[in-house]
Formats: structure tokens, sequence, C-alpha cells
């Protein structure tokens, strides 16, 4: 992601016009004067309405139309706050506003917000993380970010957000994609999730789907989806296996897999299922499946 | 019937009593920022601690369907580490304006000591600033007197007593309190503070008003069901519902309610905006669990 696609000033403009739109005048008032003190570097205003955010401006729905939708990942592509609320917003203008032209005290005024965050706080600085200048500084918040406990938090960092796509390394981004899995949540509103296939994380699911067998436990059929493009042998081996044991959408995910995977027994075997592939979507399985 | 326990220290306590506290219809607890049974030397553990009391302590109870809060503030026996103690004031405006943060509290005296006075006093000035309710903790030692010159050093600064809940009472301290008018709190602790046949003679003596029971239940021997079993037997002992309410639920809702950040609505409305994250695809109690309130009446008492 180089810093010119993405402009936090142009984001804080849009931010801006979204809440001025949404609040009513004695927020909006509240807002402006403390977006002011904290454009000018004052750290103690940022944090304390950081804190008050909520209770000032409230937690509806941004409720935000296919136009702004397309403004906001026309500023910043793969950016979709389809599900943000107006405190979140107002959180994320408060960090953009904040100086930011070095890095390092930038990330240091940052770390002390995610420091004391509370969970919602903490919901909308992850969820911020792609907007942020210094992107590069910031790989190891979203890492430890990653080791939550709390699923409103680790959601904030998984889905609807391009930041891990772009920054994580392949560790940290095969262990985002196997936490999702394994705590229950979707993969399909992970961006991305198909550009960063990997052959280390399809070993690593098959893996994870054998403990899961053993055990006699669920695999979500999602798992497959980063399997087929990397699948090998064995792991071909237990595609089949899905497609004759497993439940509807298991079977439609394993064909779904076999038909990004290049190996010519994926073609032979997607002929064996009796499902076609162009009449399935992983979205649809997801949403089946979770 | 709903109940609330205004002080528990869950950081101490395990899923099990989330699931009876959930079972035997504890609706909100409120988690007073406290001594942890050894001091801290490290700013960073006080940090730590306030983190966890906004952060994964709540999305704990949140998993029960149980709905948390907190106060922070700095404990009096720890306010006697005077360099310390100037790092924590320091460190509590952060937290202080944060969302379900419901008073300043608890604080007040342990051994009375000028320093904890400094750090009370401190303390007062700090939730004026931030219109956050207060919660006083009175000593276990020199109770009378340390109660009563809470009072007069809260009054001093100006603070209204409505404003203010003093907690750990006794039937020595209680009636100064009450005709003080503040909120006057009953911690039912086994063996120490307060046993529930004592309460449910204190409320047929003075009534419901302003009366608050809750259990303080930590990392000592205690007991978190404390409150809803003593909702049970105030009903055994012929206390009227309407009372019990009031002592076990109503009252701490309205002393509290005075922060802005404690709402019934957060708990009646079963889709509330502002527990949308931390409910969303937790498990709840699943039914058919016996609530431990109604094991037979001598397992109810605590003495």
């Amino acid at each position: 992601m180089p810093a010119s696609i993405c402009s936090p000033h142009d984001i804080a403009t849009l931010l801006e016009r979204w809440l001025t739109a949404r609040l009513e005048p004695a927020a909006l008032a509240w807002l402006d004067e403390k977006l002011q003190a904290v454009a000018a570097g004052d750290k103690k205003t940022l944090f304390l309405s950081f804190g008050l955010t909520a209770r000032k401006v409230g937690k509806n729905d941004l409720k935000l139309n296919s136009d702004d939708l397309a403004a906001a990942s026309t500023l910043r592509p793969g950016w979709n706050p389809r599900f943000w609320t107006v405190d979140q917003a107002a959180r994320v203008l408060f960090v953009l506003k904040f100086p930011a032209t070095e890095a390092e005290p930038f990330v240091a005024v940052l770390d002390q917000l995610f420091a004391a965050g509370e969970v919602h706080e903490l919901v909308a600085l992850y969820q911020g993380l792609p907007l942020y200048p210094h992107q590069s500084a910031l790989q190891l918040r979203c890492a430890e970010g990653q080791r939550t406990n709390i699923p409103a938090v680790f959601k904030a960092i998984a889905h609807h957000n391009p930041f891990p796509s772009e920054q994580l390394n392949e560790d940290q981004w095969n262990q985002l994609v196997l936490k999702c899995l394994f705590i229950g949540i979707a993969l399909d509103p992970i961006f991305g999730i198909d550009d960063r296939a990997n052959a280390r994380l399809a070993k690593m699911l098959t893996d994870f789907a054998h403990e899961r067998w053993a055990a006699k436990r669920q695999v979500s059929p999602e798992l497959w989806r980063c399997v087929g493009p990397f699948a090998d042998d064995a792991m071909l081996n237990d595609l089949e296996h899905v497609l004759k044991t497993g439940t509807e959408p298991e079977r439609q995910a394993a064909t779904l897999a076999l038909e990004s995977c290049p190996a010519p027994r994926a073609a032979q075997l997607i002929n064996t299922s009796g499902l076609n592939p162009y009449h399935l979507s992983w979205s649809i399985i997801a949403a089946a499946s979770t | 019937m709903h109940f609330i326990d205004p002080h528990i220290h869950m950081v101490s306590r395990t899923t099990d009593d989330y699931e009876a506290l959930a079972a035997a219809g504890v609706k909100a607890i409120i988690e007073p920022a406290f001594w942890q049974g050894q001091p801290r030397t490290q700013i960073g553990s006080f940090q730590d601690y306030f983190s966890s009391l906004v952060g994964f302590e709540r999305f704990r109870a949140s998993q029960f369907g149980i709905h948390h809060y907190c106060t922070i503030g700095l404990n009096s026996k720890e306010a006697n580490n005077e360099a310390l103690a100037e790092q924590v004031i320091d460190l509590m405006p952060l937290y202080l304006t944060k969302e379900g943060v419901v008073a300043v509290g608890e604080i007040g005296y342990d051994d009375m000591t000028p320093t904890e006075e400094k750090f009370f006093r401190i303390q007062l000035e700090l939730a004026k600033d931030v219109d956050l309710p207060i919660l006083i903790h009175t000593p276990h030692r020199n109770k009378k007197v340390g109660t009563y010159r809470s009072m007069d050093v809260i009054e001093e600064h100006g603070i209204a007593p409505s404003r203010v809940i003093i907690d750990h009472n006794n039937e020595e301290t209680c009636k100064e309190v009450l005709d003080r008018g503040y909120w006057c709190a009953f911690t039912i602790y086994p063996k120490t503070k307060m046993g529930n046949e004592r309460m449910v003679d204190i409320v047929k003596q003075f009534g419901s008003d302003r009366v608050i029971v809750d259990s303080s239940a930590d990392w000592g021997v205690s007991d978190a069901l404390a409150v809803p079993k003593t909702a049970n037997l105030m009903l055994q002992r012929g206390i009227a519902p309407t009372d019990i309410e009031l002592v076990c639920y109503r009252n701490a809702l309205t002393a509290y309610a005075q922060s802005g950040q404690f709402n019934e609505s957060d708990w009646l409305n079963t889709a509330p905006v502002d527990q949308r994250l931390l409910f969303e695809g937790n498990s709840v109690l699943r039914g058919g669990q016996t609530p431990r309130v109604e094991e037979t009446a001598e397992q109810g008492i605590i003495r």
C-alpha cells in the first residue's frame, strides 16, 4: 500500500462530512471544538475526548449509502465502513487529526490509546488501522491485536479491513486466518483472503481439519477456500473425502476449492461431485455455515 | 426478580460464579477498583488492572449475559505508597471518562494516615471535575471514627451526600450515614463485615430508603451470590418485595445512574445498541440450570 494512495487528510474530510450530516448541533459543536485542540497537538484533549466520544455523539449506525461506500473505497482501496457507527467514525477522526509528521511520536500516542482502550475504543482503533499515517510502523500493533481474546476486537482487525492483507507477513497472515476458524468467525469478510493464500497456510489448515476430525468436531466449510489453490496429493485426498462424506455446504466448499486447484486430478474430482462450481459462491457458503 | 450487585471484584472470580449470578437473576454488576490482596509496586500494574476492568472483564461478564460496569480509583491501602500514588492519580483521567465507569472509587481510609487523607481529598476533587458519583470504602478497623471522618471530609469539599455511596456499613454506623443523607451500602461478607440475617434486621429497623446490599466478593472467602441469597432470606422473613427490590436493585441503580453510564435500558432492552459488540455471538446461559439461591434455607445463610 503506497502511502500516496491513502491521504489521512482526505479521509478525515470525508469522515467529518458524514458526521456533520448525522450529528445534533450540540454534539457537532463539541466535536469541532475538541478536534481543533487535537489538531493543534493537545494530547490531553485527545485522550479525554476519545473516552467521552460515545456519550457525546451517541452510537447510532452511520448508515452509509452506496455512494458513501464508493467514496470510501476510492479514497482508500479496501476500506469498507459499511458497519461503522458514529462513535467509531468520530474516534478514528480524532486519531487522524492528531499531528503525525514523524512516525515515532505518532505511534507512541497511538500506543497509549490502545493500552488504555476499553472494548468499544479498541474496536474503533483497530477498524481505523488502514486509515492512519505511517502504515508500515503499525504492523506490530496489528499482530498484537490479533492475540486478543475478545471476538469483537479480533473481528475489527480481520473483517472488512485491508490492513492485514497489505502489512502482515506470511506467518502473521496465516495465524490470522487460522484463528478465525479456531474461534468460529467467517473467512469471507477477510479482505484479500484469496490473494494471500499460500502453501504453508494450506498445510496448517489441513492439519487443523485433521485435528478436528480426530476429535469428532465439525470443520468449517470455509477452511477449504485457502487449501484449494495449493492442494497437494494428500490435500486432494482430504477434499475427495469431504466430497464423499461431507454435509452439503462442505461438499459445495470442496467443489469450489477444487475449482481453484490447478492439478488435473482436481478437475476429475469435480466431475464426480455432481455439483457445478459456477452455481456456487464462497459468500453463500460462509453465510450458511457461520 | 432482577438484582444488581453494585460491589463485586470479578477479576478474582471464576466462570462458575458468572453462571451462578446469571442464573440467580443478577443483571448488572459494578466492579470497584481495589487492592488485589498484595500491594502493587509498579504503575504498569495499575494501568493493566484498570484496562482489564474496562476491557477483558467486561467482555468476560458479557458472555454470561451480565452487564459489567466499574469504578476507577486509588484505594486507601495503596495510597500509602506516596511515590506510586502520585503516578496513579496522573493515570486516572485516562480512565474516568470511559464508557461504563460509574464512579470514582473505592476510596477513603484504611489506617487513617495523613497520606491516605491527601489522596482521598485529591480524588474527591477529581470526581467533581468529571462529575461522577463517589464510592467510599470505610475502614475495617476504627470503623465508626473512619466512617464519620470520611463524611466530614466529603462535606468539606462541598460534595452533596446524594452523590456518595458509603460502603461496608454496620449496625453502629448506618444511622448517622442515613441521617446525613448518604447512600448506605452493606457488604454481605462471611465472618468479617455483615451477615444476611443481621441485614434483614437492619432493613426491618431502618427501612429501605437509600439502603444498598452488595457482596464485595473478591479473592477472600466470600460469596458471589450474597445479594440474591439475602433477597431470598428477606422474602422468607417477611420483608415486602417492594423493599427488597429497592435494596437489592433499584437503589443501586438510582445512585449510580447519576454517572449517566448506568442505565436500566442496557439490560432490559434485548438488543441494546450499547452492548451489541459485547453480546454479539456470545453464548448466554442455557436453560435448565438450578439457581443456587434456591438451595436449602441453611445453605442460604451467610454468617
